[in-house]
């Protein structure tokens, strides 16, 4: 086979008059964590659905493992794993009984299957578990099931949609280094989707960032945030006890600011650009009476990447830190954004 | 991927369904609860014979009486008589017609008798007497057995009087008499020995319904709450044909249908005192075919709808008046024509008729076989038409 596990032709997919996937093309390579980012509504889990043969595209193409996603569904299914937004999971089986269902359906030979769920397990460190209904679980344990179901069948391409999406901190650490070592040890291809910056910059090889179902930016982490760099954009925090809303709104107005973000009661965020865009801000801050405890250049996150490029926030969550709201799925809109 | 396989996925998808059902105590405790109720309930509601006991009726003798030969308190008397080796009424005396009515209009009685004022003097003079039988018409069906079986007792009465009379004024022998009033008897007998009750006429209706009802609420569940909480991608994603997935539904589904019907005739044979004149295998063998011709209905409905709670008040919306209009509690004979046109158009129809047929009268299948084929054609043409439905609605 050849070297390109995934390959998406102009894909195109409308609900009614929507357009959720706007031409959508891109290539994964085989062994590559590639990672899909943006926020609700971007129109990831659609594209996702599509390359599973879940849902048929309107327009364009895809093939997934070398097999067309359209014509030959049932090859790319034997392809591929997929852990899905929703747990694909049933709560009055036992673990052992869900893995054994979908290895039937995989249609795994029973001795093979039984060695693999062991295995798998054990890999999880959930064999004690493994006779209890799925229902008795917490929300981490049930996703270390429904990883290692997606991976009955060692698939080569593994779909990971929002794989920590509502787990506790220790879950969501266990499952991404599970899916990083997946892809060390048997070299399977992984599409991970997620509106988590810190996921994306941690476990993917690429990441194409994607915003009202296109895609605005596909590069390594490392290059995605040399954009703001080469552009002559610096992000400065500032920490100052005694921050007002007017003093915000003047930095704001200042000709070298872009964004400015409310990290929390004391710390503000601001992407600048200049030589001077620094030395403007202090001036602007103590002008406004305001004092400064530090002020340092912090190396911009895929978040800052994110904002640069769409002008809006990737989490919904931080809806809470700027002043001004937007429906959920779109971020909230940062105030005055200037280019 | 060959057949094999395909069958072997939707063995599969059944285990997991009826694993989830059995382990589900509330849902497995109302799946035994809701047939006992339905018999029960069906059973002791609906008059279990055409006979009444203990009807109160409101009684008023008006007949000016002559002298000490009052016929009208002969008349009344005679009824006590007769009433005493029934008991099929509560008597009570009361003073005028307008009694009787009120007596109605408070709900005292349920109906009334008023011997007319003229009552001995016309039958002195040679007339007939009057007799006024007061209905409640707040209750036709009491009213109208009310009326079927005091006319009867006071025909009786008349028949009585008169070969009487006759045997007194001509001395003609007492048997000869009576040929004489009434020379025609009629005796009702059925194509079976044995008197049927109403369980015995509803059950085979209930055992189709509730296996309808189950197939026809437990697929929805099945599919579209799969679909809602996600499930049901894990399975669209593997390689399993959706032929296998919805296959393992329905064989689930009928499973859980069949053991309720199951429990139904052996409530009704066990509790309710029905006898099966016809073979159980061909009463299973109907319940098994009356899934086949609806499936496809639930399968459709299932395809369009997108959440399990529209899915579920569809089924619902249809299935209620389907119950009816089949003939399940009542005859279809006594509905109106147009009702009786859309009856036709309905499978359950032919289910239930089949079935009461097989368990009351005790046939086999050379009498029901007509019922058999169209039961078949309704299946198939739901059934193609669904899946090509289903197909369409798994690619949203």
């Amino acid at each position: 086979m050849n070297d390109v596990a995934i390959e998406a032709t102009d894909l195109v997919k409308k609900f009614g008059d929507f357009v959720a996937v706007d031409h959508l093309s891109f290539e994964v390579k085989e062994g590559e964590i590639f990672g899909f980012l943006g926020p609700n509504g971007a129109g990831k889990t659609t594209s996702i659905r599509i390359l599973c043969t879940l849902s048929s595209p309107t327009e364009g193409s895809a093939t997934v493992a070398g097999f067309d996603v359209v014509k030959k569904g049932d090859k790319v299914r034997e392809h591929i794993g997929l852990v899905s937004e929703k747990m694909i999971m049933y709560d009055r089986l036992t673990a052992r009984e869900n893995l054994r269902l979908f290895g039937e359906l995989f249609s795994i030979p029973r001795d093979v299957l039984r060695e693999r769920i062991d295995e798998l397990l054990q890999l999880v460190q959930m064999e004690k578990w493994a006779d209890h209904q799925i229902g008795t679980f917490s929300t981490g344990m049930k996703q270390r099931i429904n990883v290692i179901r997606a991976l009955l069948n060692e698939p080569e391409i593994l779909f990971l949609d929002e794989p920590t999406l509502g787990l506790d901190p220790q879950s969501t650490s266990e499952i991404r280094d599970f899916a990083r070592s997946i892809n060390d040890d048997s070299g399977t291809t992984i599409i991970l989707t997620t509106h988590a910056m810190i996921e994306a910059d941690m476990l993917c090889d690429r990441i194409s960032i994607i915003d009202h179902g296109k895609i605005v930016a596909l590069d390594t982490p490392s290059n995605l945030k040399k954009v703001i760099i080469g552009a002559d954009t610096s992000v400065v925090e500032l920490d100052v006890p005694n921050i007002t809303p007017t003093l915000v709104s003047h930095i704001q107005s200042l000709p070298c600011t872009q964004t400015v973000t409310v990290e929390d009661e004391t710390h503000i965020k601001v992407h600048a650009s200049g030589d001077e865009a620094c030395v403007n801000i202090i001036d602007a801050v103590r002008s406004g009476a305001g004092q400064i405890r530090s002020i340092h250049n912090v190396e911009p996150t895929l978040e800052d990447v994110f904002l640069y490029l769409t002008g809006h926030e990737v989490r919904e969550q931080v809806a809470d830190k700027v002043t001004t709201k937007e429906p959920r799925g779109h971020g909230p809109r940062v105030q005055s954004r200037i280019r | 991927m060959g057949a094999g396989s395909a069958i072997r996925h939707a063995l599969w998808i059944a285990w997991k369904d009826l694993l989830d059902i059995s382990r589900n105590r509330m849902g497995l405790a109302m799946l035994i609860l809701m047939p006992l109720f339905m018999m029960g309930m069906v059973g002791y509601i609906f008059p279990s014979n055409s006979g009444m006991s203990h009807v109160p009726v409101a009684l008023a003798n008006l007949d000016a009486a002559q002298g000490n030969a009052s016929l009208g308190t002969k008349f009344v008397a005679q009824l006590e008589a007769l009433n005493n080796k029934t008991g099929m009424m509560d008597l009570s005396t009361v003073g005028s017609a307008d009694d009787v009515k009120s007596n109605i209009q408070n709900g005292h009685q349920s109906a009334g008798i008023i011997i007319g004022s003229n009552f001995t003097s016309n039958l002195k003079t040679g007339k007939q007497a009057d007799v006024t039988i007061v209905v409640d018409q707040s209750s036709p069906q009491t009213s109208s057995l009310v009326q079927t079986v005091l006319t009867q007792t006071i025909g009786q009465m008349g028949t009585q009087t008169a070969t009487y009379g006759l045997n007194q004024t001509y001395k003609t022998p007492l048997n000869v008499s009576l040929a004489q009033v009434a020379p025609y008897i009629v005796q009702t007998t059925g194509t079976v020995p044995g008197q049927t009750n109403y369980f015995s006429f509803v059950a085979p209706g209930i055992m189709a319904m509730v296996v309808m009802m189950s197939l026809m609420t437990g697929l929805p569940h099945a599919i579209s709450y799969e679909r809602e909480v996600g499930t049901l991608d894990g399975m669209l994603a593997a390689p399993v044909r959706r032929i296998s997935i919805l296959g393992g539904k329905v064989i689930a589904q009928t499973t859980r249908g069949m053991l309720q019907g199951v429990i139904i005739l052996a409530l009704s044979i066990l509790l309710f005192g029905v006898s099966i004149q016809g073979s159980i295998a061909l009463v299973l063998g109907l319940l098994l075919l009356t899934v086949f011709s609806i499936v496809g209905l639930g399968i459709l409905i299932t395809s369009f709808t997108s959440t399990e709670e529209t899915a579920t008040m569809i089924m619902m919306t249809l299935t209620f008046p389907m119950m009816f209009l089949s003939g399940v509690f009542f005859p279809i004979q006594q509905m109106p024509q147009f009702m009786q046109v859309i009856a036709q158009f309905l499978p359950l129809t032919y289910a239930v008729s089949a079935l009461r047929r097989v368990v009351v009268l005790g046939v086999g299948v050379q009498a029901i076989s007509t019922d058999i084929i169209i039961l078949f054609g309704f299946g198939a043409i739901l059934l193609s038409v669904a899946l090509l439905a289903f197909e369409r609605a798994m690619k949203r």
